[in-house]
C-alpha cells in the first residue's frame, strides 16, 4: 500500500501557520495588467456565446470567472488557451497584442491551463506526468528520468513540501497532491498565466486548503491566475476578483472584499449589479 | 538538510522491515515475482508428476524453443493492449508471411497482395534468406500500418479492423504466388537455422560467449542507472542491493545456459547443443521492447495515451501516430515469428499459426497486461508465454489429450486474471480463495486427463 494518506502528516517545512486570507487590496494594480482580453466574442452559428467581454488579470492576482450553466466562461477561457480562437477582440499580455491560434501559441505566452480532471495519466509517475509532451531525454535520445525526477522533486519542493512519492504512480496519490503535480507542470514551463478550471470540484477541506496554499504560492511567484469556479464559498476563499458572466455577457468584475456572497449570487442568477438588487429579491434566491 | 523523504536510502533498508518497504526500496516489480514463482511451482509440480522428466536439459530446451514464437509476438501485443486495442489478425498475418517468404524462397517469387513478381536470382543464393527476412518484415510493417491507420486516423474499432484482417489475410494465403494454398517446402538451408534445431544452434563457446555479454550487460546496466541517479542528487538503492542484483542477475543467466543449453547434448553428434536461434531472438527482441518502452519518448507516450487518452492529447502527444505505429510494430514482430516457424518446419502451410492470436493475447494477459489499458510489461509477457508453454509442455509428458490441454489453459488464464483483478481492486483476502479454487480445478482436470 503506497502512501496515500500522507497530506495528513502533522509536520511541515517552513513552520508556517495555514495561510491567512489575502486581500484583494494587496494586489498591485498600478501597472500594465499581465493580461488583457478585450471585448472578444465567440460566436457558434447564430449563438453568441461570448458577446464582447473584456476582462484583465494582474500579476500576484487571482481573477474568477463565474456565471451559471452556458455562461460562457469555459469559452471565453478556450480564447486565451488556444483552445478556440476569438472570432474578434484582442488579447494583450503585458500590454503587447498576443494572437493566440491554438494551444501551442498560447503556452508560448505563458499560458497554461489546469484542466478540472487535471489531465494527469494515472498510470505513470509525477516526473514523467510533468513532462509529459515535453520529455528530456540524453544525448542518445533515450528518456533522461533522472533529469525529470530531479526537476521535479526541485519543483515539488516549492510547491509542495509534504509530497514525497515522485516514483508511485499518481493514481495512489491525493486529491491535492494531483492538483499539486498538474500546478508544477504548468509553472515549471515558465507558465505566467494560469487557467484553473474548477480546481477544488473534486476536493475535501483539507485538500481544499492545500490547494489554497498552492495558489498563495503561485501567487507571490507573480503568477496570475483564472479561476473558473462554480463554487462561491471556493470563490470568495481563493479570488481576490470576481468577473460575472451571463449568457456570453459580462455582468461585471467586483472586488470581493467590498461584496457579499449574495450580491454575487444576484450577479449570477439575475444579471443584477450589487447596487440594484433588493432585499426581497435576495431572500427569493434562497 | 532535505525533509524530503527520498525512496530507498540506506537508512531506510535497514531500518524497515517490512516486505513492502524493501519491495519499494528495491524497486522490483512484485507481479513478475509472482509470475516466477508460480513457474518454479508448474516446473515442480510437473516435475514430480512426470517422475523427474520436466526438469531435464532437453525438456527445457524444447521448452525455450517452443515459447519463442508466441512470446516474440506477446512483446508487441502488450504495446496494442496498454493503448486500449486488440489485435485479433496475429495469427492470420503470421501464415500469410510465412508464405509469402517461403514464397522467396522456393519459387524466387514476391508476392504482394496477389500480385506477383518473379526475380531472376532470388532464390538458391546465400543472400535469399536475408531477401525473404526483408519481404517479411516490410509486409508486415505495411500491414501493420494499414490496419493501424484505420484504427487511429479513421477510428474504426481494433476489434473490428483485426477481425476483417483475421479472415483477410488468411483467405489472402490462397491467392498467394497462384500456389493455390500449396505447402511450399524446402525452404532456404540458411533460413532454417530460424527454426532451433539441435543440430542448427550456437553451439558450445559461442553459448558461453553470449552468457558472459549478457552479464556484461547486466552489470553495466546497474552501475550506469547508479551513476545517473547519482549525477542528480536522487536516492541511490543501497549498494548492497545492487550487488544483490546483479549477482542474482548473472547467476541466474550463467546457471540458465549451462544447465539449459550446454548440458543438453545433441542426440546426433554428442555436442553440446547450446542456446538456439530463435531463442536468441527472443532475447534480442525482448531487450530491444523493453528499451523501448521504458526508455523512448514512443514507449512513454503508449502507456501514457493507455492510461488517459484525453491527457495525452492534450499534453501535445501525437496519440494517432503513436497507435498506428504500436501495429507496425506488432506486424514486423509477426514476421518474426512467422520465419521462425515456418523455418522450424522447413515448410510453409495454409493452417500455419491458426490460434496464435488467442495464446498471444493469454500470454500477454497472464503475464499483467490489462484490458482497462495503460498497464503490463514486456517481461510479464515473455515470462506469461513460458508459462503457458511450459503448462503444455508439461501436460503433453504425462500424456494428456490437447483438448484436455486446452481446458486447463483456459482455467489458468480466467484464473491468472482473476488473480490480478482481485489484487488491483485490494480484496486480499479473496485473492487466496481464487487461486486455490483455480489450482484444484486445474488440477483435477490434469489428474483425470492422465491415462
Amino acid at each position: 500500500m503506497t502512501d496515500a494518506t500522507d497530506p495528513n502528516e502533522a509536520t511541515d517545512q517552513a513552520g508556517a501557520a495555514p495561510t491567512a486570507q489575502h486581500h484583494s487590496a494587496d494586489v498591485d494594480r498600478s501597472g500594465t495588467p499581465l493580461c488583457e482580453l478585450r471585448d472578444i466574442k465567440v460566436s457558434f452559428g447564430g449563438l453568441h456565446a461570448v458577446d464582447g467581454v473584456t476582462i484583465d488579470l494582474f500579476a500576484g492576482e487571482v481573477v474568477a470567472l463565474v456565471g451559471g450553466n452556458g455562461a460562457g466562461k469555459s469559452t471565453l477561457m478556450h480564447t486565451l488557451s488556444g483552445a478556440h480562437p476569438a472570432d474578434a477582440g484582442t488579447i494583450l499580455i503585458n500590454g503587447e497584442p498576443a494572437v493566440i491560434h491554438n494551444p501551442r501559441d498560447a503556452r508560448r505566452f505563458g499560458v497554461e491551463v489546469i484542466y478540472q480532471k487535471l489531465a494527469l495519466a494515472d498510470n505513470i509517475d509525477a516526473g514523467a506526468n510533468v513532462f509529459l509532451g515535453r520529455e528530456l531525454r540524453t544525448l542518445t535520445g533515450a528518456l533522461d528520468d533522472e533529469a525529470m525526477d530531479a526537476a521535479t522533486k526541485k519543483l515539488m519542493q516549492r510547491l509542495n513540501p509534504r509530497f514525497k512519492n515522485l516514483k508511485t504512480p499518481v493514481q495512489s496519490l491525493s486529491g491535492g497532491q494531483r492538483q499539486s503535480v498538474a500546478i508544477a507542470r504548468a509553472v515549471h514551463f515558465n507558465a505566467r498565466i494560469l487557467i484553473m478550471d474548477e480546481p477544488t470540484a473534486a476536493l475535501g477541506p483539507a485538500e481544499t486548503a492545500e490547494v489554497r496554499e498552492l495558489i498563495n504560492q503561485l501567487r507571490s511567484d507573480g503568477i496570475g491566475i483564472f479561476l473558473i469556479s462554480h463554487d462561491i464559498h471556493d470563490v470568495f476563499d481563493l479570488a481576490d476578483r470576481i468577473s460575472v458572466m451571463l449568457q456570453g455577457k459580462l455582468v461585471g468584475t467586483v472586488d470581493k472584499d467590498k461584496v457579499t456572497k449574495d450580491e454575487v449570487l444576484a450577479m449570477i442568477i439575475m444579471g443584477k449589479q450589487p447596487g440594484d438588487v433588493t432585499n426581497e429579491e435576495i431572500a427569493e434566491l434562497h | 538538510m532535505s525533509q524530503v523523504e527520498d525512496v530507498g536510502t540506506a537508512r531506510d533498508a535497514v531500518d524497515r522491515r517490512s516486505w513492502k518497504d524493501l519491495n519499494r526500496t528495491l524497486e522490483l516489480d512484485t507481479r513478475l515475482l509472482g509470475m516466477l514463482a508460480a513457474l518454479a511451482v508448474i516446473w515442480l509440480g510437473f516435475h514430480l508428476m512426470s517422475d523427474g522428466k520436466f526438469i531435464t536439459s532437453r525438456n527445457l530446451w524444447n521448452l525455450s524453443v517452443q515459447s519463442t514464437s508466441i512470446a516474440i509476438m506477446a512483446t508487441g501485443m502488450v504495446l496494442i493492449i496498454v493503448t486500449r486495442n486488440i489485435d485479433l489478425s496475429v495469427g492470420s498475418l503470421l501464415g500469410f508471411l510465412g508464405y509469402t517468404m517461403a514464397l522467396v524462397q522456393t519459387d524466387g517469387m514476391i508476392s504482394l497482395f496477389g500480385m506477383n513478381f518473379t526475380i531472376d536470382g532470388l532464390r538458391g543464393h546465400w543472400y535469399t534468406w536475408v531477401a525473404a527476412l526483408a519481404v517479411g518484415l516490410a509486409l508486415g510493417a505495411l500491414v501493420g500500418l494499414i490496419q493501424g491507420s484505420l484504427v487511429a486516423y479513421v477510428g474504426v474499432p481494433a476489434f473490428i479492423v483485426t477481425l476483417g484482417g483475421y479472415l483477410a489475410w488468411r483467405g489472402l494465403i490462397f491467392r498467394t504466388g497462384g500456389k493455390q494454398g500449396q505447402t511450399l517446402a524446402p525452404l532456404n538451408d540458411t533460413f532454417r537455422y530460424l527454426g532451433g534445431a539441435p543440430e542448427r544452434s550456437l553451439g558450445d563457446w559461442k553459448s558461453w560467449l553470449l552468457a558472459i555479454l549478457v552479464c556484461v550487460a547486466i552489470v553495466f546496466s546497474l552501475t550506469a542507472a547508479r551513476r545517473r541517479r547519482h549525477r542528480h542528487d536522487l536516492a541511490v538503492r543501497p549498494l548492497g542491493a545492487d550487488v544483490a542484483l546483479g549477482v542474482i542477475g548473472c547467476a541466474v543467466v550463467l546457471l540458465g545456459v549451462w544447465w539449459i543449453a550446454i548440458r543438453y547434448e545433441s542426440p546426433v553428434t554428442g555436442d553440446p547443443v547450446g542456446v538456439a536461434y530463435p531463442v536468441l531472438i527472443l532475447f534480442g527482441i525482448t531487450a530491444l521492447m523493453s528499451y523501448l518502452a521504458r526508455r523512448r519518448r514512443f514507449g512513454r507516450y503508449v502507456y501514457a495515451y493507455g492510461g488517459n487518452p484525453e491527457a495525452a492529447e492534450l499534453g501535445g502527444i501525437n496519440t494517432r501516430r503513436t497507435v498506428t505505429a504500436t501495429f507496425v510494430v506488432m506486424g514486423m514482430l509477426c514476421a518474426v515469428s512467422a520465419a521462425i516457424q515456418t523455418a522450424r518446419l522447413n515448410s510453409a502451410t495454409t493452417n500455419l499459426g491458426v490460434q496464435n492470436e488467442l495464446d498471444v493475447i493469454a500470454a500477454a494477459v497472464i503475464g499483467g497486461t490489462s484490458f482497462s489499458g495503460g498497464i503490463g510489461t514486456i517481461p510479464g509477457a515473455v515470462l506469461g508465454a513460458v508459462v503457458m508453454q511450459s503448462l503444455r509442455s508439461g501436460m503433453s509428458l504425462l500424456n494428456i489429450d490437447s483438448p484436455t490441454q486446452d481446458i486447463v489453459v483456459g482455467i489458468v488464464l480466467v484464473t491468472a486474471v482473476a488473480v490480478d483483478s482481485l489484487l488491483r481492486q485490494r480484496r486480499r483476502s479473496m485473492v487466496i480463495g481464487a487461486l486455490a479454487v483455480g489450482v484444484f480445478i486445474a488440477g483435477a482436470v490434469i489428474q483425470s486427463g492422465r491415462p
